[in-house]
């Protein structure tokens, strides 16, 4: 596959490469696909929570009025019900139990105090505004950086201290310093953020006596996971859950997470004896919930004489706020970023000290890219301020920096397993497409209009899909193993594939029917994708990490090549020939004397098994199959972002007049698939360049609880991305297919930023912060001219 | 969040929905319900009933006279700026409410609705504030007529009195020689505004009026000369009592400048 020469798509143009429409944008488009929010059961009633309105505090009492007792539950009544745990076994690790309503203290606003039920939300609303709390007022700790000082709060008072977890690595730092003659120091900061997909999450939790089961229909992108937890917290055995995800308007992350609110449903279900909903609003998803990203940086890098890169030094802290949310705990953030920041250079010497810090706000959860995008942001910008103190364009540091294709692979100084790929030559491409000189040139003339214009680069590594050796090292509640997929002939000749994972809108119903397609040749119309229920499907960790094309795929790979093999021989058998004179093509089953369709294969097996062969396989035409890479420490898909951008010195406002990708997903099942994902990812990437910040006061209240305050960047923010591929394929997997799904979030904040300190070098101007909003480049230039001498030229 | 329970009810023509209001001090009337509906929703706004106007034909029509031209309260924004309405600008109208949120607000929202609601980063108020309309207001007695100029006590607060209606806007005709500025700056497309300048440039008529937008209060009036310059613009901002830090001062000044540069042609 991806060999060269191959048609896009296979013989059939419909197989892996092919840029084919996606098969759910039919139900997506026209307003048929089937949320939770779509979702009624008979009996059901809605729900609305009681939250905490003060970030940290004692609860001394709740007094809820006799008429809605019954209608409300509250930790006291949450019987048998275990808090949620997700440890680490990271040595120095600190536990925090997150209980399903809150039990003693409240850690953040928006914490759940008191789940309310009644037939109309309205009304559960109405219930939830009669039941009083009194508080005992606690100091809240909502400075990451305050929260590491002796003498701050405690959000949980037993540990000692808000940390929980600091890691270090150091790599023969100290003999750095004599070699350098270049180093910059620069302190970095990124807002916390808030995951927006379009849908937010929503639960429906109804208990099914005939089967004695939960079932808990949820809008999530790992529903196994979910279900692991969920039993555990109840107390129920794994068979007594069905966790049930229909269509997932976007996840990013978010719908990984199990929530105290799916927790509060499943036992209040049965506590109350009708069908549960919540569907979260946008109000919840901003103020309690979907938090994520927030980094703090001090890093030092050096360059030899050369002028290229020989260190980094780095101390960042994380705020990852009241509890370890499950799965994937506090500390999946920190925790990496020593791992990612030394990105896709080579260099000698190395320190890097990551605090995880518990603070008085919503946990902080893993969002597309996780860490990276701070992580790439803090030493992409670095880089450029190292080059401008060295005097060289960025790119010359980069260039010299950058590990080699003959490297290939390579490990690098954080014990990465780097698997194909050429990154020089990506970033000669981006300078290319971007038209790198032509924009210095007309930098030069100046504009008009009194805009400055400035080009700014980053590069980054998605590691994706890596597996059993990479989290066991960790210690989190799952570690990811085989993965497997179910391929099933129907007696009338369709294929039904059944996996784990779940698409919440990468478009997997088309590129797993993609890769069936190229192995089976059935047509895609007869061949029906089925995810997101426990009861139907071979257990996964589910959709997160862009692993699911590596995993899944090579999955369906595993079965769709065992269901040929049945075919082929019941296929030889049955047309007299031998197994090895016959092959699969175009969906029958060609041999020396003639063809015979799937269909009439699977026809003959279900319906005319007296014709079968003597000798079948007694499995028929319907098995499990089972996939892991030939090496699980992951693909590392990468790219090179080039962003210009005219800044308006007199307004702040920051126009991105061009925007390029050069992204290397190794071998692409469905390039426009790919681009979509590059694209929606550099959306996001943007927010968190210009627009999205959670801003906490210092009571530990959330800064913004709708989308007029908390500001998304909307089509007309979106540039033209312009996306350029290369293609090396990785040695590890299957077809040589990278993950892919989070890239285009990755360096979006970093080619921006540094495009705009690009355009303000004259002025003296270096933002390292993000967003970079119109008033903070206001601010920057002030600060600059106030510092430079009168009439002088700032330094 | 959901609305705490109200009743509704649809008022028939405007004398029906002043005595409604009259009859239900704790009623309020909804027009577009782009700004009421979130109001609600967020439980800003609990009334105890609400009294839908959007079915009042003599609040939809619209008139010319030869001075004026008048519109409905029930205007929408989408209304202006597909040309569907009578317009005495020449097309700026249409462009300024090309600029108010997204088309879907556009389409409900009503000009009623966005000067009785008073946000101090509403279009309508600093553009029509700078052609110097006028706004009838209709109560149980009577309809009076007056300024839109001094309508706006300070943000969100006006001076309808309870059981008063805006029922129509009144655009007075300009030469055909007046130029129209109007700059506004949001961080992105559909956003209300940090600053709006608005210049309305009417020589026949010796008119030269600058607006700009608070973020605190009423837009803020220049009544400036023929001989007036744009690096006027700061100080005769302060001398008004512009609000707000160093950048929101800044910014007002600059987008007030790039309105009357646009009014003149630059
Ligand atoms: C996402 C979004 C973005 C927006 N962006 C902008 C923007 O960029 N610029 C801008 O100018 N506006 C903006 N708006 C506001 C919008 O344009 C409407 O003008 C505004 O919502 C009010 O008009 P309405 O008809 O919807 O009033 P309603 O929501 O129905 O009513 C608003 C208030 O005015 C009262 N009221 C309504 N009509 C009358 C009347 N005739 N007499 C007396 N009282 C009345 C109501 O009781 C209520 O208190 C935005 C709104 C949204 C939702």
């Amino acid at each position: 596959m991806g060999a060269p020469g191959r048609p896009a798509g296979g013989a059939s143009g419909q197989g892996i490469g092919a840029s084919m429409p996606r098969k759910e944008d039919d139900r997506y488009m026209r307003g048929r696909g089937q949320y939770v929010g779509d979702i009624k059961v008979a009996g059901m009633l809605e729900v609305a929570f009681l939250r905490s309105p003060v970030a940290h505090a004692r609860i001394k009492a709740i007094r809820i009025p006799d008429a809605i007792r019954a209608h409300v539950v509250i930790a006291d009544d949450l019987e048998g019900v275990k808090a949620i745990r997700a440890d680490t076994s990271l040595p120095g690790f600190k536990s925090s139990v997150q209980p399903a309503l809150a039990t003693g203290k409240v850690r953040y606003v928006g914490e759940l105090i008191a789940l309310c039920a009644a037939p109309t939300r309205a009304e559960a609303e109405d219930m939830a505004a009669e039941i009083e709390v009194d508080f005992e007022p606690l100091p809240a700790v909502v400075d990451m950086r305050a929260a590491r000082r002796p003498e701050s709060a405690l959000v949980h008072e037993h540990w000692g201290d808000n940390l929980y977890l600091t890691t270090f690595v150091d790599v023969d730092f100290e003999a750095a310093k004599a070699k350098a003659a270049y180093s910059v120091t620069k302190e970095l900061v990124t807002a916390r953020q808030v995951m927006s997909p379009m849908e937010g999450r929503g639960v429906i939790a109804e208990w099914n006596s005939r089967k004695g089961q939960l079932v808990l229909t949820t809008s999530s992108q790992q529903p196994h996971i979910v279900r692991t937890g969920l039993a555990e917290c109840l107390g129920l055995a794994e068979e007594q859950v069905r966790v049930v995800s229909p269509d997932v308007g976007g996840g990013f992350g978010y719908k990984g997470i199990l929530l105290p609110e799916e927790v509060a449903l499943g036992f209040a279900t049965r506590k109350l004896g009708r069908p549960l909903r919540w569907l979260e609003d946008r109000r919840e998803n901003l103020t309690a919930n979907a938090n994520c990203r927030e980094h703090h940086y001090v890093l030092t890098a050096y360059a030899d004489a050369n002028g290229r890169l020989l260190a980094l030094d780095c101390e960042a802290t994380v705020d990852s706020g009241a509890y370890s949310a499950y799965p994937f705990s506090a500390c999946l953030e920190a925790g990496q970023v020593g791992s990612i920041l030394p990105g896709l250079y080579d260099f000698p010497h190395y320190r890097c000290k990551v605090y995880s810090v518990a603070t008085n706000k919503p946990p902080i959860l893993p969002y597309r890219g996780v860490a990276r995008t701070g992580v790439c942001f803090a030493l992409e910008v670095t880089l450029d301020a190292l080059a401008r103190k060295i005097g060289c364009e960025p790119n010359d540091l980069r260039f010299k920096s950058l590990v080699q294709p003959h490297q290939m692979p390579f490990d690098n100084i954080a014990k990465r397993h780097f698997d194909s790929g050429d990154y020089p030559k990506a970033l000669r491409m981006a300078i290319e497409a971007v038209g790198h000189d032509a924009v210095r040139a007309r930098q030069k003339q100046g504009e008009k209009d009194g805009r400055r214009i400035g080009i700014g680069y980053a590069m980054y590594a998605e590691q994706a899909g890596h597996g059993t050796s990479v989290y066991a090292a960790w210690g989190i509640p799952f570690v990811p193993g085989f993965e497997q997929s179910q391929a099933r002939f129907t007696p009338d000749g369709g294929l039904e594939l059944r996996i784990g994972a779940h698409s919440h809108g990468q478009g997997m119903e088309t590129t797993l029917s993609q890769v069936a397609h190229e192995i089976l040749g059935i047509p895609h119309d007869r061949i029906k994708l089925v995810h997101g229920d426990t009861g139907e499907t071979p257990y996964s960790t589910g959709t997160w990490g862009s692993r699911s094309m590596i995993m899944s795929g090579g999955a369906v790979a595993a079965a769709c090549d065992a269901l040929a093999e049945r075919v082929l021989k019941i296929g030889a058998a049955l047309m007299q020939a031998k197994r090895e004179d016959v092959r699969l093509e175009n969906g029958f089953v060609v041999g020396p004397s003639g063809r015979m369709a799937v269909t009439d294969i699977a026809r003959t097996w279900y319906r005319r098994p007296q014709d079968l062969p003597p000798d079948v396989d007694p499995g028929g035409l319907e098995l499990t199959a089972g996939y892991k890479a030939k090496r699980d420490t992951g693909t590392f898909s990468y790219a090179a972002h080039a962003a210009v951008v005219a800044v308006d010195p007199d307004t702040g406002a920051t126009e991105i007049l061009d925007y390029v990708v050069v992204e290397d997903g190794g071998v692409l099942v469905n390039p426009m698939i790919v681009d979509g994902q590059v694209y929606g990812g550099c959306a996001q990437g943007i927010g968190t360049a210009l627009y999205e910040e959670m801003g906490f006061d210092a009571n530990g209240q959330p800064q913004a609880s709708t989308l007029s305050d908390y500001m998304l960047p909307g089509p007309g923010e979106m540039p033209d991305v312009r996306i350029l591929h290369l293609e090396t394929p990785s040695p590890y997997t299957r077809w040589g297919q990278k993950g892919v799904g989070e890239g285009g979030a990755i360096a979006p904040p970093a080619a921006i930023t540094n495009a705009i300190n690009d355009a303000l070098k004259d002025m003296g101007v270096e933002l390292t912060m993000s967003p970079i909003t119109p008033r903070r480049i206001v601010a920057a230039i002030d600060a600059a001219s106030a510092a430079a001498p009168l009439g002088g030229k700032a330094a | 969040m959901k609305p705490s329970a109200f009743a509704y009810r649809r008022a028939s023509s405007l004398s029906d929905a002043v005595a409604a209001l009259a009859a239900n001090a704790d009623a309020k009337i909804m027009a577009g319900g782009q700004t009421l509906g979130p109001m609600l929703n967020l439980r800003l706004a609990q009334p105890a009933e609400i009294v839908d106007i959007t079915r009042i034909p003599e609040l939809c029509a619209t008139s010319e006279t030869s001075d004026w031209v008048n519109l409905g309260a029930l205007v929408t924004h989408a209304a202006i700026e597909d040309g569907l309405v009578p317009d005495p600008t020449r097309g700026f109208l249409a462009r300024v409410a090309h600029g108010i949120a997204y088309r879907a607000v556009r389409t409900r929202g009503t000009v009623g609705g966005s000067l009785a609601h008073a946000d101090p980063a509403a279009d309508w108020l600093s553009c029509f504030t700078a052609l110097g309309a006028q706004i009838s207001i209709s109560g149980p007695t009577d309809t009076r007529r007056v300024p839109l100029h001094g309508f706006m006590r300070g943000a969100l607060d006006t001076d309808l009195a309870p059981g008063e209606i805006l029922s129509a806007v009144h655009l007075p005709k300009f030469s055909a020689n007046a130029r129209f500025g109007y700059a506004k700056f949001c961080r992105k497309d559909g956003e209300f505004a940090d600053a709006i300048g608005a210049a309305l440039l009417d020589p026949d008529r010796a008119i030269y009026r600058l607006v700009a937008s608070t973020t605190a209060g009423a837009p803020i009036v220049i009544e400036a000369g023929a001989a007036f310059a744009p690096e006027e613009i700061p100080a005769r901002l302060d001398a008004a009592g512009s609000t707000g830090d160093s950048y929101e001062r800044r910014l007002r000044a600059v987008i007030l400048k790039r309105a009357l540069a646009e009014a003149m042609g630059k």
